[in-house]
């Protein structure tokens, strides 16, 4: 879209180059002021107070990878390989406390810092400028957002290997007398970890042949409706296998959510707490407990 | 399919298999109920532990067979429900609701023991 004006102030430019062409060419010049380059984002990166968890010698040895890879992916446009490799560099650099916003920071401080290179470079031929950018700029912000992508599933990935690690904590089914079976409950109980201590509660009624069950939930903060409908289905399902369910420790605030879905509290055998609800387990199944003379 | 009905004393046991269509059901309810009359049982234990599926016709089968038997004077306890099988009823909300259970056939003869020495 130039202007043709009879001056020319600058060089005439030859036939317009490939796209290709034009990567080559912008590759070479980053390739050959590798070392200036970097060290130049490398110090924004410190001025911007970025990567603050890391120390100079890491951010310097992950900086030059990062480059390396950065221009090699504007060269050969393999996009899976940078985000196979952007996973890799999170993580390295998750545990070390490095954030969402650190690496989009300095991610797109690394283009403007080639970008502002090329205009150095090219400043003098206004034309050919344009045509670098244009070449540049679609790959530039293609690479910014692969590496983003590649950050944030690697942080998804961890998220989720917590939660299954959690939700394998695995709570006991904990036989105190004969027949009498203990479920204490504690965290976080989404729907899945309901489901898993359900099987595993219904399992142990069968194998303890137990006619009694406790579930303290003292240790449980909150519950939200699918889950306190999954705890009265869990009452209902060891009825059927003839064992009788006390539900103990109760905070304010469940007690308020099962009034709320309208649990029907007939159906569900409440104790204050768990030291209540063994004792009248104790009584339901004809234990007597009796205090023995003291012994010397 | 026949459904095997042993007599032990006051008590029937009826031993469920593990498929049994909606017709074998229906036979079921109307031979129990005249089995009880017949002998004058006092309960009825049935027995399902071959079922690895129970659905709501089968369910409300088991609550119907229970209720022609309390008009009977007779009690049904139903025992043998498998952990897989109760955590999919409840979820459809098939609760057997008014129904006894117990885990096991001798969970169920010590439960209607206990009742008939309370009752006597």
């Amino acid at each position: 879209m130039a202007k043709r004006d009879g001056t020319s102030t600058f060089p005439e430019s030859r036939q317009p180059e490939e796209p290709s062409e034009l990567l080559r060419e912008l590759v070479a010049h980053l390739r050959q002021n590798r070392t200036q380059l970097r060290e130049e984002w490398v110090v924004r990166i410190t001025e911007t107070r970025l990567l603050t968890a890391m120390t100079k010698e890491e951010i310097f040895a992950e900086a030059t990878s990062v480059y390396d890879s950065y221009v090699e992916a504007l060269e050969t446009e393999a996009f899976e390989a940078l985000q196979a490799y952007a996973r890799n560099l999170s993580e390295r650099i998750i545990p070390r406390g490095v954030e969402t916003h650190e690496v989009v920071g300095i991610v797109l401080l690394l283009r403007d810092v080639l970008a502002r290179s090329l205009f150095a470079k090219y400043q003098t031929d206004f034309k050919k400028l344009n045509r670098i950018l244009d070449a540049y700029e679609p790959a530039a912000n293609r690479i910014a957002n692969t590496v983003a992508v590649g950050f944030v599933q690697e942080r998804e990935r961890v998220i989720r290997q917590q939660q299954e690690a959690i939700r394998e904590l695995s709570t006991p089914v904990l036989q105190v007398r004969e027949r009498l079976l203990i479920l204490p409950i504690i965290g976080v109980i989404d729907p899945q970890r309901a489901r898993q201590l359900t099987e595993q509660l219904l399992r142990g009624i069968r194998t303890n042949r137990a006619k009694v069950v406790v579930i303290d939930i003292t240790g449980v903060a909150a519950m939200d409706v699918t889950v306190a409908n999954h705890l009265v289905q869990t009452v209902e399902a060891s009825r059927l296998l003839g064992a009788t369910v006390i539900v103990t420790g109760l905070s304010p605030e469940i007690a308020q959510t099962l009034v709320t879905i309208g649990v029907d509290l007939g159906k569900m055998n409440t104790v204050g707490d768990l030291q209540g609800g063994i004792e009248q387990a104790e009584r339901l199944l004809g234990y007597k407990v009796e205090t023995l003379a003291e012994p010397r | 399919m026949e459904v095997p009905i042993l007599k032990q004393g006051a008590v029937l046991i009826a031993t469920f298999q593990a498929a049994l269509s909606d017709a074998d059901l229906n036979q079921l309810r109307m031979g129990l109920v005249q089995q009880v009359v017949r002998f004058r049982s006092r309960a009825v234990i049935v027995d399902v532990t071959a079922m690895d599926v129970m659905d709501s016709f089968a369910s409300r089968t088991l609550r119907e067979i229970a209720h022609m038997i309390r008009l009977r004077g007779a009690e049904t306890v139903i025992v043998g429900i498998q952990p897989e099988v109760a955590f999919a009823m409840v979820q459809l909300g098939l609760t057997l609701e008014g129904v006894a259970t117990a885990l096991d056939l001798e969970e169920g003869l010590a439960y209607l023991n206990e009742k008939f020495k309370t009752t006597n």
